[in-house]
């Protein structure tokens, strides 16, 4: 039994039958004197990287540095008056390949208005354990509501913590926005 | 100490005083040799090695050992049980049994040993080669196809090796007239205005050239480390089993390189360093040797390593005995 290869026809044999063994290619001859030597080379080789500074990056306390385009955590953005920029249409969720985004619109009224369209996400969810990081949701978002900034660092204890809420996702108000609810209040 | 140490009762406690002492001594000398290793092997590398438990790492072997004693004692199914559990500790014994005759100068003219045997060297070699039962019966006792061939390379590693490996030395014992450890590294030579120990690799550089590679190999050491490919006789081996050949292994490696150092480098003389550091820094630095070579050569084929065992250390150092001998006579007359 022979694989055949694409055309069908036997693979070109490395060493035809009886060939034997090809002899060894004729390199420079070698003596004693020559075989110490190159050992000697060798060990002297490894003894100057021993008194080299290290390569490592010694990883919590040093960080290389990351792409401005890198794809991390996800961010749920506001617009500069403090409002949702996510209308809740769930293209997000849909662009999703591996279907970690769950999305639950609700309508906005007169007194309560979260976004200026005509709906926003009550619920904004996503599983970090399923996601993948491909930024699809973020090319899928009419509004650029949805985005993966530069944060990698999202290990944690139990894998409930891993189900980001709205809460958790939205960037918090503008500093002036903040400041004029309280004056409010 | 005299009085005491001639006493019928008063000895044995010496004996076991010391054995304790060295016991203690040599386990936390093989944990400080495994670090010692992983970061020398790293800065070779151009890694920082370990250096995460405690201050510069120096704790890591206490974290590897807490890890491997807590693990599950597992024993594969088909294994021949008794032999499989009693392996491991032959090597340990075995490792551990040459130190009773190793001398080691504390000060200028205090020494400590546990034994002067006027056969030390022998003794040395007698035990080591118990390391072969070790290794065979281990992989015999694994029932597993790999364990069993990796026991067996082995085996004919260390038993080609062991005579080059004694052999090198005779040459030493022929200058020296005795093979009590005491008596080479005390050597004392008369050379003009000279009187004083020397390091006797002056007169034996082809027997330390023997011994510095049959030594490398009957540790199964790389590049020799034949036997480690697939894990060797190892692979059925974990939690305190695999530690106890573990051990073994850098215990052996101590060893080796403590006698190296009595037999070749003139033991705790060192001009007027104190005894005990010259006795340490000498075999730290034939540790860094071992470990230099890990981190430089590629390991042998088995072929070559039988080649280089049987057809070049052998006869040099049968060649070896041979003109020392015939040079011995033309000097003494």
């Amino acid at each position: 039994m022979t694989e055949k290869n694409q055309d069908g026809a036997d693979p070109t044999p490395l060493r035809l039958p009886g060939e034997g063994v090809p002899a060894k290619p004729e390199g420079p001859k070698s003596s004693l004197m020559a075989d110490v030597g190159a050992l000697a080379g060798g060990l002297r080789t490894t003894l100057h990287e021993f008194f080299q500074p290290t390569v490592t990056t010694e990883y919590p306390e040093e960080k290389t540095p990351r792409s401005e385009r890198y794809r991390g955590r996800h961010y749920l953005r506001r617009y500069d008056n403090g409002l949702e920029r996510c209308i809740g249409c769930e293209l997000c969720a849909a662009a999703c390949p591996v279907g970690c985004i769950l999305v639950i619109a609700a309508e906005n009224t007169e007194e309560k208005r979260v976004s200026p369209g005509e709906r926003y996400a009550k619920t904004y969810e996503i599983n970090m354990l399923r996601c993948i990081f491909c930024g699809y949701c973020e090319e899928a978002c009419p509004v650029q509501a949805i985005v993966l900034g530069p944060e990698y660092e999202l290990s944690d204890t139990s894998r409930e913590k891993f189900i980001y809420t709205k809460e958790k996702l939205l960037e918090p108000l503008p500093p002036d926005v903040e400041a004029r609810l309280k004056a409010k209040q | 100490m005299n009085d005491l140490y001639n006493n019928a009762i008063g000895h044995w406690v010496v004996v076991a005083v010391a054995s304790a002492v060295l016991l203690f001594v040599v386990l936390t000398a093989t944990a400080y040799t495994v670090w010692f290793e992983r970061v020398a092997l790293g800065r070779i590398q151009r890694r920082p090695g370990p250096n995460r438990v405690g201050p510069f790492g120096l704790l890591q072997l206490a974290a590897d050992g807490v890890k491997l004693a807590f693990k599950e004692s597992f024993v594969p199914e088909k294994t021949d049980k008794v032999i499989y559990v009693v392996a491991p500790t032959i090597a340990v014994a075995a490792a551990f049994l040459a130190w009773a005759v190793i001398p080691i100068g504390l000060w200028y003219n205090v020494q400590y040993w546990i034994a002067d045997l006027n056969i030390g060297v022998l003794l040395i070699f007698a035990v080591s080669s118990l390391n072969v039962y070790a290794i065979v019966l281990g992989g015999y006792a694994s029932n597993n196809k790999y364990s069993l061939l990796g026991g067996l390379r082995a085996a004919a590693q260390l038993i080609s090796y062991e005579m080059a490996l004694g052999l090198s030395l005779v040459p030493t014992f022929m200058i020296v007239g005795s093979l009590r450890l005491r008596d080479i590294v005390e050597y004392t030579v008369h050379w003009g205005p000279y009187t004083g120990p020397i390091p006797l690799i002056i007169l034996t550089p082809i027997g330390f050239v023997i011994y510095l590679m049959a030594a490398v190999a009957e540790t199964n050491r790389a590049p020799f480390d034949l036997p480690e490919v697939i894990g060797g006789f190892l692979t059925e081996y974990s939690g305190l089993k695999f530690v106890m050949y573990y051990l073994a292994e850098y215990v052996n490696m101590i060893t080796v390189s403590a006698l190296a150092t009595l037999i070749f480098f003139g033991g705790w003389h060192l001009w007027i360093v104190p005894p005990v550091i010259a006795f340490l820094l000498k075999v730290i630095l034939f540790l860094f040797l071992y470990i230099w070579l890990r981190g430089t050569f590629p390991r042998l084929r088995y072929d070559m390593l039988m080649r280089l065992g049987w057809k070049v250390l052998l006869p040099l150092a049968i060649v070896n005995v041979i003109v020392t001998g015939i040079v011995l006579v033309a000097v003494q007359g």
